[in-house]
């Protein structure tokens, strides 16, 4: 938005003087695709049906039934992003130690199935985790008892961490390939065994990539309806799942705007800890 | 410098990847538009899967006016897109209690039968008159499907004779439950099992059916919509709440199935054609609804969704015996009691089923 | 020697764990069933059906229309503004990025009903155009957090001395500035279109009348069942996406120069 070369923050000093130009067309779109939607929402969670001011909507959220869904899906999401760091972060770890032309190859094998449609993969678990399904006939076949998660929570764990994982994979194994390998090899030179290197290098250097992975991993998972309906049989009903039915079937805009904004409080708390985290501000999602 | 390398690959992938997709695509949607469409169009909203996509076909080729054709999951889904009318349609194919809504909010234009010739002639008078109860006069709906609900069974999981919805509440079958996931469909079977009418606004009735449901819930496997039938076929569950037009389906499918429709009575539906206040293209859908009741479409249609059709002219022409008197396709319904159709409850009473239905849902 | 099979072991259980789903479709691509729920027997049919069934193929190329248009436009906006805001003082830079981290960090059902919001009051007819304007906006900061990085990089000496050297600015940005951004936009193109091609929940609420993507397509069908060329199609979706990973990772041996534009860094 400035004009002035600003020195301290290492931009290339002659094209700034457009800057403000330059930085018009993206401003322009932020604030009608982005900020005046978000006012949109703030406007129905904040009136009823008359347009006059409530918090009604918003305070909905302690009637049982919402409160219950929003403690679920945290619980749920929680745990999921939990099993997603701890499946992905030895993966990542694995990867960025390998080869250079291995490492871009395994990669892309993580992001491939992204580009199959995430309802037909989650459609699929259906079909193997079904009481007659792929998984329990195999376990039958081999004389196992039958695993019964379909329509679980557990099901829906599994739908969430199986959809997540690859958002957890990409930034952690970023953050990892950043680590300069002359630092580990210091590590070792001074003395640290592989765990010491580990917990006072390695951990230390990939904390952004951990922290933006637990946002991509927690934000969908906590806010999602789709995998909770089709894995947990419409019998779970998650805050995601509340507000979509108030938003399709219900009816009731100002409701699910009330609700919406609750969620939107949670996801903040998560950009301040990002914030905190990550002081660049820039993240390392990609 | 790693990076760049995945990067360079991705790029290539997407773009080649595109590339031939595109080509892929291109090869089979040539645009359904260009040659047809000197006629104008005509925008459909209609259930999932609830038409012969080759009558659709059909009717471009006979009128030259190009369809565009939308599908909708529930009425419930269905209403504020209508409502909110950022999206025009021209024919839409609510059910019954659903038409009643949208008369009384407005939101349906009277039909000009002058252009509907086939309406009149080849639907039977019973569905005109059930139709009354929604849309007095017949002024504003032309019957499209109509049938009952009730449980399909799988005769290898229930031994006894079922013939009641409490088959329902029984422990024995728990986990294998199916239940529909619609409010209003829910609470029928809740209400009917406790004899009360399956339109009741008394909180006292709603309030039992609803403990009622509650009480069932740890004994449903899942509720659904149509899921039920691919439930049903693969054997996943013994018992489901399903529509008569799906029963048909499962049942070719699989012969161990079977459908009653219970004692206690059960909801008699009609999904009607509309034509929306701000449609854009009233002739074209006035013309659309005329080509769906003809007797040789109809015929094509209940052929492929085999759901039952209110057109006796294309009842008369089905050539298999034993579905053209088939019990579930086209039951008597003087047989049995405490038949309903579902009724428009008014906004509070909306209100009030919804609220209902969630605490059973989060519970 | 034993932690390399462990490692090896343990990259082939995620595998299977990520791909057990997609051999299940294209399992079920195979099936001669109409339902998923019962095993007809092996047919080849529903790859044949699918190439005659239009409206599966209108969802298809809408698909793919929006990602790559919707990437396109957004890595165009996206590119432009990490450059305006790389240069930005703290504060600015902070509000920006803030900006644009919420439709990242926001709930996709919030960003989804809050466009439809805005659709809607502004009388704008949902099609094709609101689902491309939808894409466009979430998929922007994709691009700014893959470019931003990079245009710290930048070292604006070089720059200055293409200048220097009498080269025009346009010709100075687009032979020294572009070259170097090139990695961040092309991976933030990437993620956007990739993003844009699974995204259901944000398209389930912005479309119209009549026009599908493949997700929303799927959706509907999820209810009654879905129709066995979707397999079919998801099949060969898949099948194209890894012989062209396969040729692309082997293409490199045989084209050194392309490479070594990558390791000048």
């Amino acid at each position: 938005m400035r004009k002035k070369t600003d020195k301290k923050t290492g931009g290339f000093g002659t094209i700034s003087l457009r800057r403000s130009a330059m930085s018009a067309p993206y401003l322009f779109w932020a604030v009608a695709f982005i900020i005046i939607p978000l006012l949109m929402i703030f406007y129905y969670g904040l009136t009823d049906k008359t347009g006059a001011f409530t918090l009604a909507n918003v305070a909905a959220i302690a009637y049982a039934e919402h409160s219950k869904a929003l403690w679920l899906a945290l619980g749920l999401s929680l745990i999921s992003t939990v099993i997603c760091l701890i499946l992905a972060y030895p993966l990542a770890l694995i990867l960025s130690q390998r080869k250079l032309s291995q490492q871009s190859f395994l990669v892309l094998i993580f992001i491939l199935p992204m580009w199959m449609n995430f309802l037909l993969r989650t459609l699929a678990w259906q079909t193997l985790l079904e009481k007659t399904g792929v998984l329990n006939s195999v376990l039958s076949f081999l004389g196992l008892p039958a695993l019964n998660i379909i329509n679980t929570p557990g099901a829906i764990i599994l739908g969430m961490v199986y959809n997540f994982l690859p958002f957890m994979i990409l930034p952690l194994y970023n953050a990892l390939t950043k680590i300069d390998p002359n630092v580990i090899n210091a590590a070792h030179d001074l003395g640290a065994n592989g765990v010491q290197t580990f917990c006072r290098v390695i951990f230390p250097l990939s904390i952004p990539g951990v922290i933006s992975g637990i946002t991509m991993v927690f934000v969908p998972a906590l806010t999602t309806f789709v995998i909770s309906n089709l894995l947990g049989g419409s019998k779970i009903l998650l805050i995601g799942n509340v507000i979509e039915q108030e938003f399709t079937q219900a009816g009731n805009w100002h409701l699910g705007s009330g609700l919406s904004i609750v969620l939107m409080i949670f996801i903040l708390v998560n950009m301040v800890l990002t914030n905190i985290f990550d002081k660049n501000g820039e993240g390392t999602v990609l | 410098m790693q990076k760049r390398t995945v990067i360079t690959k991705l790029g290539c992938l997407a773009v080649t990847g595109t590339l031939l997709a595109g080509l892929l695509s291109g090869c089979g949607a040539s645009p359904a538009s260009s040659d047809s469409a000197q006629n104008g169009e005509v925008v459909v909203y209609n259930w999932g899967e609830y038409i012969d996509p080759d009558a659709l076909e059909m009717f471009e080729e006979e009128t030259g006016i190009r369809v565009i054709y939308d599908e909708f999951e529930t009425n419930e889904i269905m209403y504020p897109k209508v409502e909110a009318g950022a999206s025009q349609y021209d024919v839409i194919c609510p059910s019954d209690y659903m038409i009643q809504k949208m008369i009384d909010n407005d939101l349906l234009q009277e039909l000009d039968f002058t252009h509907i010739p086939n309406a009149k002639k080849n639907i039977g008078a019973q569905y005109w008159e059930q139709s009354e109860q929604f849309d007095p006069g017949n002024k504003y709906s032309v019957p499209y499907c109509w049938g009952t609900v009730g449980i399909l069974y799988n005769k290898t999981m229930v031994q006894e004779p079922v013939d009641s919805w409490s088959v329902l509440w029984e422990e024995q079958y728990a986990d294998n439950i199916l239940m529909q996931d619609s409010v209003r469909d829910a609470f029928m079977v809740a209400l009917k099992l406790n004899g009360n009418s399956m339109n009741s606004t008394d909180p006292d009735e709603l309030a039992a059916a609803r403990d009622l449901l509650i009480e069932q819930k740890p004994l449903v496997q899942a509720y659904v919509i149509d899921q039920v039938r691919d439930k049903m076929i693969g054997g996943e569950a013994a018992l489901g709440v399903i529509y008569s037009g799906e029963a048909i389906y499962t049942q070719r499918e699989n012969p161990d199935l079977e459908y009653v429709i219970p004692k206690e009575g059960t909801n008699v539906w009609i999904d009607s054609w509309v034509i929306p206040k701000n449609a854009p293209n009233k002739e074209n859908a006035e013309a659309f609804i005329d080509f769906m009741c003809r007797p040789d479409i109809a015929l094509m249609n209940f052929d492929y969704i085999t759901y039952s059709t209110p057109n006796d002219a294309a009842r008369e022409l089905i050539e298999d015996e034993e579905i053209r008197n088939s019990s579930i396709a086209f039951p008597d319904l003087s047989q049995y009691e405490n038949l309903e159709t579902f009724r428009y409850l008014g906004e509070e009473g909306d209100e009030l089923y919804n609220e209902m239905w969630k605490e059973v849902k989060s519970k | 020697m034993m932690k390399k099979s462990a490692e090896k072991i343990y990259i082939a259980l995620i595998i299977l764990f990520m791909y057990a789903p997609i051999v299940t479709l294209i399992a079920l691509s195979f099936n001669n069933s109409r339902t998923r729920a019962k095993w007809g027997g092996f047919t080849l049919r529903w790859y044949g059906a699918l190439f005659e069934n239009q409206a599966i193929m209108q969802a298809l190329y809408n698909t793919l229309a929006v990602a790559l248009l919707s990437a396109a436009a957004a890595t165009l906006i996206g590119t432009v503004a990490a450059l305006s805001i790389s240069g930005m003082r703290r504060r600015s830079r902070t509000i920006f990025m803030s900006i644009t981290n919420i439709p990242m960090l926001n709930a996709e059902i919030v960003t989804g009903i809050s466009l439809m919001l805005l659709f809607l009051s502004f009388g704008i007819r949902f099609g094709f155009g609101t689902i491309l304007l939808s894409h466009i906006t979430f998929n922007i900061p994709y691009v700014i957090l893959s470019v931003l990085p990079r245009t710290k990089q930048l070292n604006p000496s070089i720059y200055e001395a293409a200048l220097d050297l009498g080269a025009s600015r346009f010709q100075a940005f687009f032979r020294v500035v572009l070259p170097d951004l090139l990695p961040g936009i092309l991976s933030g193109f990437l993620m956007a279109f990739t993003m844009s091609l699974d995204d259901f929940i944000i398209t389930h609420f912005t479309k119209g009348p009549g026009v599908d993507t493949l997700s929303t397509k799927i959706y509907t069908e999820v209810k009654k069942g879905i129709k066995p060329e979707m397999y079919a199609l998801s099949a060969l979706i898949f099948l194209t996406v890894l012989i062209l990973l396969l040729l692309v990772n082997y293409r490199p041996k045989l084209q050194k120069p392309s490479v070594s534009v990558a390791e000048r860094k």
